[in-house]
């Protein structure tokens, strides 16, 4: 079987898990404003590749990588750059 | 461990497998025994983790089966042949073992059977898992909130639930399930022999005046399309809820 890198794509209720971890709290509901095209999707809806070394999360509007997390060695690594802005519920 | 307590985080906890019904000749459902269990909503999942002697640990979500209603938590996975977890979970585990778990986890594919819109459910092989667990807490409510379930397999035997949902459909208190079968067809087979398309949704589905809801799971590609006739249907995208399962390792 040939694994295309479009089956390779999922989507943020597949790292529900690992940010709760990290933000202690629910985050699919969140809404994530792109720090590339300002559109805002639910945090359930990007785009998310498990695939490599890492976490990687695109914006399901312009491709924008939104958010890279790395976990091991007991620490994690959290790279927010693309998101301008996460909006959730206290 | 107090500190993650402290935090809100999710604690590990244990399973006992109270009950394994086999589905399909790939699809096991594991039904759990869970002490400490707090509760879910139809939709959301569990993180399953096990731990080799030496230590290796594997962790893979899987979609809740069960009503929020019913006293056991029902999980239903599918055998990956090259997997690490579920060639364990569907195939070696016994009546009786233990089974590490966290949940529940998610919050956006999922619903609470408190709104009245119709409901538009579209499955793609397991994908339907999630799905069942709606359809299974809008029975034990008795919601009169009318539902389609448009479920596409590869063959008649790939179908998981089929009598549950036979008799869900034959109940009469407004659901349906309509079946398509892509790869085999038994002789005489009156439903959708095809893949999902536009032409089926418009069909199976609700007009769009109904203001329907629409949940949508299954493999990328499958998703993907379905989500994009339903755009291209005119309905707005708010109304339709995705979750994408992938090869990621089973």
């Amino acid at each position: 079987m040939t694994v295309q890198q479009s089956d390779l794509k999922l989507d943020g209720n597949a790292i529900a898990g690992l940010l709760r971890e990290i933000f202690a709290m629910e985050m699919t509901t969140a809404e994530s404003t792109c720090a590339g095209c300002s559109k805002v999707h639910a945090v359930g809806q990007v785009e998310v590749y498990m695939n490599a070394p890492g976490v990687v999360v695109r914006c399901p509007a312009c491709g924008q990588v939104q958010m890279r997390i790395v976990k091991g060695g007991g620490r994690y690594w959290l790279d927010l750059t693309g998101i301008r802005s996460l909006e959730f519920s206290a | 461990m107090a500190r993650t307590a402290v935090l809100g985080r999710l604690e590990w906890q244990l399973g006992n497998v109270a009950e394994l019904v086999q589905e399909t000749p790939r699809v096991a459902s594991l039904v759990l025994d869970v002490p400490e269990w707090q509760g879910h909503l139809a939709g959301q999942h569990v993180d399953v983790r096990l731990t080799a002697d030496d230590g290796y640990q594997a962790e893979r979500s899987y979609s809740i089966a069960s009503a929020p209603e019913e006293a056991r938590l029902g999980i239903t996975v599918e055998r990956l042949d090259d997997g690490e977890v579920s060639p364990y979970l569907v195939g070696e585990v016994r009546k009786g073992d233990k089974i590490e778990l966290r949940g529940p986890i998610g919050g956006y594919f999922v619903w609470r059977g408190d709104d009245d819109r119709p409901l538009l459910l579209v499955a793609g092989g397991s994908g339907v898992v999630p799905l069942m667990a709606m359809i299974r807490h809008r029975s034990a409510i008795k919601s009169p909130t009318p539902t389609r379930l448009l479920y596409s397999s590869r063959s008649q035997d790939d179908i998981i639930y089929r009598a549950e949902l036979d008799a869900f459909s034959a109940a009469g208190d407004g659901f349906t399930v309509a079946h398509c079968l892509t790869r085999m067809q038994p002789p005489g087979w009156r439903g959708y022999a095809r893949r999902i398309d536009r032409a089926m949704l418009e069909e199976v589905g609700w007009p769009k005046p109904q203001n329907p809801i629409m949940f949508v799971c299954g493999p990328t590609p499958m998703v993907e399309g379905v989500a994009g006739h339903l755009v291209d249907m005119g309905f707005d995208a708010s109304s339709i809820k995705t979750e994408r399962f992938g090869p990621t390792g089973g």
